[in-house]
């Protein structure tokens, strides 16, 4: 009955299902770091910082996660000549590809929902944090981002989930993973049933535990107020 | 309140914000003009490849139609999915514990799979099981997928749209003697279809998002898709990826500018219980359950 699943050695059902939490990871990571970056822009002194934090979330989540994963290939590869350390290795390349348009993409929610959390911080706070003198950057980073952070857990596991289904997408530009594999799997063999339910089973072992956890770590950890 | 982080700027504060005005201006100016020069480089600022979107053949053979693709896709599966969620969302709720843990099932697990896999199953499911023909699979099988997936989320948001009016609107429901349909139906569900307007219309963005999936991976004939063949016909990959982009962003800045202006007359209007699920609580929705945190519009400050 799962014969179909022996058959496949390029990529293996696993190591389909490892590339897409690899995307996840590097992705995760990547969209963090790029996130913050742009909520602490986005609540700066600095006007111009501020306006280009707003201005690229504006129009990094209006623009279909599809359309940026294939502009990194056809445009960024293809005719700007980007090749991700990889000129060789096609599918390295479309695997650090995929990772820039997918950590491009969730770093302008991940921005949001820090910036909700930011707001979630008593004005009091930051207000006698600037009566002792500390500046903006001690503010935010002493003060207002540690608290920020507990309060936005959840929602920030919500934005992770949404990036390992996200990363199916990855498959429009020929990465490996696990949509790909289900695509072609689904063409060549009869039971469509079987392997859709694979697969949907992959992505519910995937997320539902991440779920489960971070959703723990967000109650345990939520400043009590 | 992001105001309150630091002070009004004195002297020092005013130079210091000039000088890192400076230094990120003139980033962005190194980054702009290496844009310019590898487009010039690769001759992809050439006025023939821009010509074609001053004239009307690449909106009407091309971007027009994808476009309507896009539309019609996205509008379909509204229509579809908004009464499959309403009766998901309300089952959910259900006294009856079979009923509740069955719908919760379903939810769950159509919004924990990628809709992509959705589509994808769909369209096999299309080609092998009806006798749906091959021009016409492609919108069958992305139109299933995205109500598939969007009906368990429009089921949360109704769940929460519900859960977000005041307990005392069941209470007195029930004190004037109203059985547990009729409050439903009376009572709740027509406040409760205030409360989350701004939320659906917001989820309209994902939807006309994901239908540029079917575009690349199901051979849909929609916004994205048509840039290919557009892009095929003159050579400007470039261009078509900005000019498609940019009708993205301006149809889904127009929905979420509308879903905005709706959440902030409802929270004026005197009629109304104060429950609104704003647009930014559907983010949390697009993904499963986490520990139960839903929006319930209440903590919207």
């Amino acid at each position: 009955m799962f014969d179909f699943i022996s058959d496949y050695n390029d990529p293996t059902l696993l190591g389909a299902f490892w590339m897409t939490v690899k995307l996840t990871v590097f992705s995760g990571i990547a969209s963090l770091v790029w996130g913050t970056l742009l909520a602490a822009m986005r609540v700066s002194p600095v006007p111009l910082l501020r306006g280009f934090g707003t201005t690229y979330v504006n129009i990094v989540r209006n623009i279909p996660l599809t359309v940026i994963i294939v502009f990194t290939s056809l445009g960024l590869a293809d005719i700007f000549g980007m090749t991700m350390g990889a000129p060789d290795d096609f599918a390295l390349q479309g695997f650090r590809l995929a990772v820039l348009g997918l950590s491009a993409y969730t770093a302008a929610f991940v921005c949001e929902a820090l910036r909700s959390g930011i707001n979630t911080v008593p004005v009091g706070q930051a207000e006698a944090a600037r009566a002792i003198g500390l500046n903006f950057s001690q503010v935010l980073g002493l003060i207002v981002l540690p608290q920020a952070f507990r309060a936005v857990i959840g929602p920030l596991a919500n934005v992770l989930i949404a990036l390992t289904k996200n990363t199916t997408v990855a498959a429009a530009i020929g990465v490996a993973e696990a949509a790909l594999l289900m695509k072609e799997m689904i063409e060549n063999e009869a039971q469509t049933l079987l392997i859709g339910a694979v697969f949907a089973f992959g992505f519910v072992v995937l997320t539902l535990p991440t779920g489960l956890f971070l959703g723990w770590l967000s109650k345990r950890l939520a400043v009590k107020r | 309140m992001t105001s309150v982080l630091y002070d009004a700027p004195g002297p020092r504060a005013k130079r210091r914000n000039v000088i890192l005005s400076v230094v990120f201006v003139a980033l962005m100016a190194l980054f702009l003009w290496w844009v310019y020069k590898t487009m010039d480089d690769k001759g992809q600022l050439e006025w023939s490849l821009w010509k074609p979107f001053t004239e009307s053949a690449a909106w009407t053979t091309y971007l027009l139609p994808g476009l309507a693709d896009t539309l019609k896709a996205a509008a379909l599966a509204m229509v579809i999915a908004l009464p499959l969620g309403a009766v998901l969302g309300i089952a959910r709720m259900s006294d009856h514990r079979w009923v509740r843990a069955s719908a919760g099932t379903v939810v769950e697990f159509f919004r924990a799979i990628p809709v992509l896999l959705l589509m994808l199953f769909a369209n096999e499911f299309f080609a092998r099981s009806t006798d749906v023909s091959t021009a016409d699979r492609p919108m069958y099988a992305v139109v299933t997928g995205l109500v598939l997936y969007n009906a368990s989320v429009l089921a949360e948001v109704v769940r929460a749209g519900i859960l977000a009016l005041p307990k005392g609107q069941t209470e007195a429901a029930q004190a004037i003697g109203l059985r547990k349909g009729q409050t439903m139906s009376t009572i709740l569900l027509p406040q409760a279809v205030t409360v989350m307007l701004p939320a659906i219309v917001t989820q309209l963005v994902v939807i006309v998002k994901d239908t540029a999936l079917g575009g690349v991976m199901l051979g849909f004939t929609e916004l994205l898709n048509a840039r290919g063949t557009l892009a095929a016909n003159y050579a400007n990959v470039i261009p078509s990826f900005i000019v498609v982009a940019i009708i993205f962003i301006v149809l889904n800045f127009l929905i979420t500018s509308f879903a905005s202006w709706l959440e902030a007359r409802l929270r004026r209007s005197k009629r109304s219980t104060g429950a609104v699920l704003g647009p930014d609580d559907v983010h949390d929705l697009n993904a499963a359950e986490v520990g139960g945190t839903h929006g319930t519009g209440a903590d919207n400050t």
